[in-house]
């Protein structure tokens, strides 16, 4: 822990740590700290009232207009089944943005508010304890804790991939069809 | 010095099927009673550009074919045959094959040859079998290749003239081109049934560094064996033999030792891509520069430079394929080659980029004097302002037109596939069949071209096969024997209309109507309109030709072709007469990029309906409502029952069920049938920009694509044809709730 938190009291400053050091933003929801890799962060956004989609799953808000670009936004509390809460002017969306095989895609998060930058390691992360493989653990790539709090960082990849929850989606219509 | 050629692979395959087309296009041109020299010529260019090409780039299966097939268009090109049908056959089978073979090897799969070698095989019979003296009258590249030079020396070796060519410099400046000169020579030496040796001397050749584009560092010595006057011969050179230093001599006394020691295998391949490039800048009409450029290239050393040719042969070819004839700079190792192997690529005609660039031109001006007007603003200037502000719509509303102009072709590159169609399949038939194209210059987006294609060619196949009668059938009924099948195209507001029109015998209403009941399609005491009638045959599984042929019959096809063109927001039509012959008219968007919608209010949401599909608006009555099975809701409109769909059910928003009637409705047709959609507010009709929901997010039901409104929120284009596919009972349980 010791090791870990030195190193966050250099955390901004690039070029510090040794080199296998990644960059993460962290934000707050439901009182806990979570992180995703800074470099998946296209832009830090306020929340804007969203266009509803159709037959979305109730996590999808919608989509925005982001300068062009149709952008879905995913509430991150019900997505983790956490309790809704109103939007406040504090809420913020942040636009992550990843690669795909079919190519780059977009999407925003909704979060209660942004935290800190941090410089972690990958050696200093632990794996999440096994609990019950459900939907929300398998989001979570590792643990780490600075100064006496945990993070919990995110797979990106995984979260923006609602190709599987989308299957399920499929499955239920066409169930429904029969 | 080594470059990877394969970054201009992409470009040569392009290059080939454009030849492959050329050569096609001017063999089905071509009038067997009246041969234009120039057509054979064309064909003949673009076969020795595919041959060179594909020679660069180690595709020998493909050079070693192409050879053949020009030898033989060679010898027609010169007058020793006379091009007969079965030659045309031949040369379009082997378009045919080449496509096969190049499509293989664009794949990156090793392509099979097996019909290659039959046609190859067949090639070589007709040359060897009605001209026994092929071998001898094979042009220079036969000769470069080193294939039989040393016997042809030795029959003539003691005959003919050595010539010691040592140009000037600047000769290429003057418009006088060797390599033509050459040619002259040996058509002189093959008409006394000798042969031209070209051995190119490299010594004067600078380095690299210091050689000048335009100028010739080459000379030759040609050995021309063949008894020819020594007038002849001066004959050739005469326009530069006051620049140039030229050396005859009798053969028989020169020293023939030399030949050997120059003819290495090295030279023999440069000389072969050298002329082939010489070819492909003929064709391209390339300005005398970039030849010159090229024979210097091909003037270093062999053995180590011909690298350096092959990458000016891979330039050459890239600014081919940029289509500019001006001289590209040397050096610059062409971007659009390496992006083209990833990325389709279209051509814009330079006048449109032009008109774009004025545009963008008044834009920024319109830009400079609204800004200064809101420097210095106030009320009294507002006029200004409005003048200015209309300004700028004109702009971009021209701006948008011209840039959708750029992805626009002309729709005879759908066309120009089927004058060959119509020609195999006429044969196949045996019916005799005319194709008549109009409008072959109305302008289509490119994607919803490439989207069309297939749709047409179903459509003329089923023309050709079950519209047209035969010649006997057609004599009978007293019409002329050859059937015209006509392809005409043509805007119509803000569509394009394609049709295709036969002058057969129709659409035999009463077999359709049988095939129909036979299918369980409709029953047995159904009253159904002509139209209702033909729109019969675009049902799944639906064919009314009594014998499945090869070309059509399996009933697959028309309903794939309607869905085809529902994709694309476009419609298709039937009329028919019968004895008198058919009509199918496809109505499509101009573009797939902008839509003409009509803005809808439901909740707080606006959706857009194209206004292609809309049929009318109005408002419920009590009277129009009936009610089917409790839950569904049913208008009389005129003499039609139309159902009644609330989006909100549909697309599962929570909304309070409102009172059907005094509501306003909005009749859609997709896919050929009506229904009525509820809507709370008719909002404005407008040009919306679609953008996609997939890209980052999925495909939703029922939702085309969705665009940005003028405050910059986002709105949901409906998919009219997705709306009423829609399985029905999926709002069984969310019931509307009527008066």
């Amino acid at each position: 822990m010791t090791n870990a938190a030195q190193q966050t009291n250099n955390d901004v400053s690039p070029g510090s740590g040794s080199e296998d050091e990644q960059q993460y933003l962290t934000f707050i929801m439901a009182g806990e700290e979570y992180g995703v890799d800074i470099l998946a962060v296209q832009e830090i956004r306020g929340w804007e009232a969203t266009t509803v989609v159709p037959n979305a799953p109730d996590y999808i808000k919608g989509v925005i207009n982001l300068r062009g670009t149709i952008v879905p936004i995913m509430d991150l509390r019900s997505r983790f089944n956490l309790e809704r809460v109103e939007y406040s002017p504090v809420t913020v969306v942040i636009i992550l943005k990843v690669e795909t095989e079919r190519g780059e895609r977009v999407m925003g998060i909704v979060v209660d508010a942004v935290s800190d930058v941090h410089s972690i390691s990958d050696s200093d992360t632990r794996n999440s304890p096994e609990l019950i493989e459900d939907l929300n653990t398998e989001f979570i790539r590792s643990l780490v804790s600075i100064d006496d709090n945990m993070i919990i960082l995110l797979d990106v990849q995984r979260l923006l991939t609602i190709d599987k929850q989308l299957l399920n989606l499929a499955t239920d219509v066409a169930a429904d069809n029969e | 010095m080594s470059i990877d050629l394969s970054q201009f692979h992409q470009v040569f395959f392009e290059e080939s099927f454009e030849g492959l087309d050329i050569m096609e296009s001017s063999l089905l041109a071509l009038d067997l009673s009246e041969v234009d020299s120039e057509m054979i010529n064309t064909i003949f260019r673009a076969a020795h550009s595919i041959k060179g090409g594909a020679g660069t780039f180690g595709f020998m299966q493909v050079s070693s074919f192409t050879h053949v097939v020009e030898t033989l268009l060679d010898e027609i090109r010169g007058g020793e045959r006379s091009i007969e049908q079965e030659h045309v056959d031949l040369f379009l089978l082997c378009v045919d094959c080449l496509r096969g073979l190049m499509t293989d090897l664009q794949a990156g799969t090793e392509p099979d040859m097996s019909q290659a070698d039959e046609l190859k095989a067949k090639f070589e019979a007709i040359l060897a079998g009605e001209s026994p003296d092929a071998a001898n009258s094979e042009s220079i590249e036969a000769k470069a290749e080193g294939s039989e030079n040393t016997s042809a020396a030795d029959d003539t070796s003691d005959i003919g003239w050595k010539v010691e060519f040592i140009p000037c410099e600047d000769v290429l400046c003057t418009g006088n081109e060797p390599y033509r000169m050459f040619r002259e020579l040996q058509d002189l030496a093959e008409a006394e049934n000798g042969s031209v040796e070209v051995v190119p001397h490299l010594e004067r050749l600078p380095e690299f560094s210091k050689m000048h584009p335009e100028m010739c560092y080459l000379s030759w010595t040609i050995f021309v064996r063949a008894a020819i006057e020594l007038s002849d011969i001066e004959e050739i050179f005469e326009w530069v033999v006051d620049d140039c230093d030229i050396r005859y001599q009798r053969l028989a006394d020169a020293d023939l030792s030399s030949i050997e020691a120059h003819h290495s295998p090295d030279t023999e391949e440069t000389s072969d891509q050298a002329e082939a490039v010489a070819a492909d800048n003929n064709n391209e009409n390339v300005s005398v520069e970039e030849t010159s450029e090229i024979d210097v290239a091909i003037s270093e050393t062999p053995a180590e430079k011909i690298e350096q040719v092959t990458e000016k042969l891979a330039q050459a070819v890239t600014q081919q394929a940029k289509k500019e004839t001006s001289v590209a700079p040397a050096k610059a190792p062409s971007k659009t080659a390496a992006k083209a192997a990833e990325n389709t690529s279209i051509r814009v005609s330079i006048d449109k980029i032009d008109g774009l660039i004025n545009m963008v031109g008044e834009l920024v001006i319109t830009q400079s004097m609204l800004g200064q007007l809101g420097q210095e603003f106030d009320v009294s200037r507002i006029q200004r302002l409005q003048e200015g502000l209309s300004q700028l719509e004109q702009n971009t509303r021209e701006l948008q037109e011209s840039v959708m102009k750029i992805r626009m072709l002309p729709i005879s590159f759908a066309f120009s596939r089927f004058p060959r169609l119509v020609r195999d399949l006429s044969k196949q038939l045996d019916k005799e069949v005319d194709l008549v194209m109009l409008g072959e210059s109305t302008e289509l987006d490119k994607t919803v071209m490439e989207k069309i294609g297939d749709p047409l060619v179903h459509l003329v196949r089923n023309s050709l096969d079950h519209g047209l009668e035969s010649a006997e059938e057609r004599t009978a009924n007293g019409k002329s024997s050859a059937g015209t099948i006509t392809l005409n195209a043509y805007h119509h507001g803000g569509n394009i209309v394609i049709e295709v029109k036969d002058d057969g015998a129709g659409l035999n209403k009463d077999r359709i109507r049988n095939k129909a009941i036979e299918k369980g399609l409709i029953s047995d005491d159904e009253v159904l309109s002509d139209s209702q009638v033909y729109d019969l045959i675009f049902q799944p599984g639906f064919s009314t030709a009594d014998v499945v042929s090869d070309v059509s019959g399996r009933g697959v096809g028309m309903d794939v072709v309607r869905r085809n063109i529902a994709e694309l927001n476009g419609s298709i039509d039937v009329t028919s007469t019968p004895g008198k012959g058919s009509l199918f008219s496809i109505r499509l968007p101009l573009t797939l990029a902008i839509l003409d919608g009509q803005l809808v209010k439901v909740g707080e949401e606006v959706y857009i309906f194209p206004l292609v599909s809309i049929v009318e608006s109005i408002q419920l009555e009590k009277s129009m409502l009936n009610n089917i099975t409790g839950n569904q809701y049913v208008m009389q409109l005129r003499n039609d029952y139309i159902p009644i769909i609330c989006l909100q059910d549909i697309f599962n928003i929570d909304l309070e069920k409102k009172d059907l009637e005094g509501a306003m409705l909005v009749v859609v047709e997709g896919d050929n049938e009506k229904i009525g959609i509820v809507v709370d507010e008719l909002l404005g009709q407008q040009q919306v920009v679609i953008k996609s929901l997939e890209q980052n997010y999925q495909k939703v039901d029922s939702i085309s694509g969705a665009t940005i409104l003028g405050d910059g929120t986002v709105a949901l284009i409906v998919d009219i044809s997705g709306l009423n596919n829609r399985p029905l009972d999926k709002n069984s349980d969310d019931q509307t709730q009527a008066a």
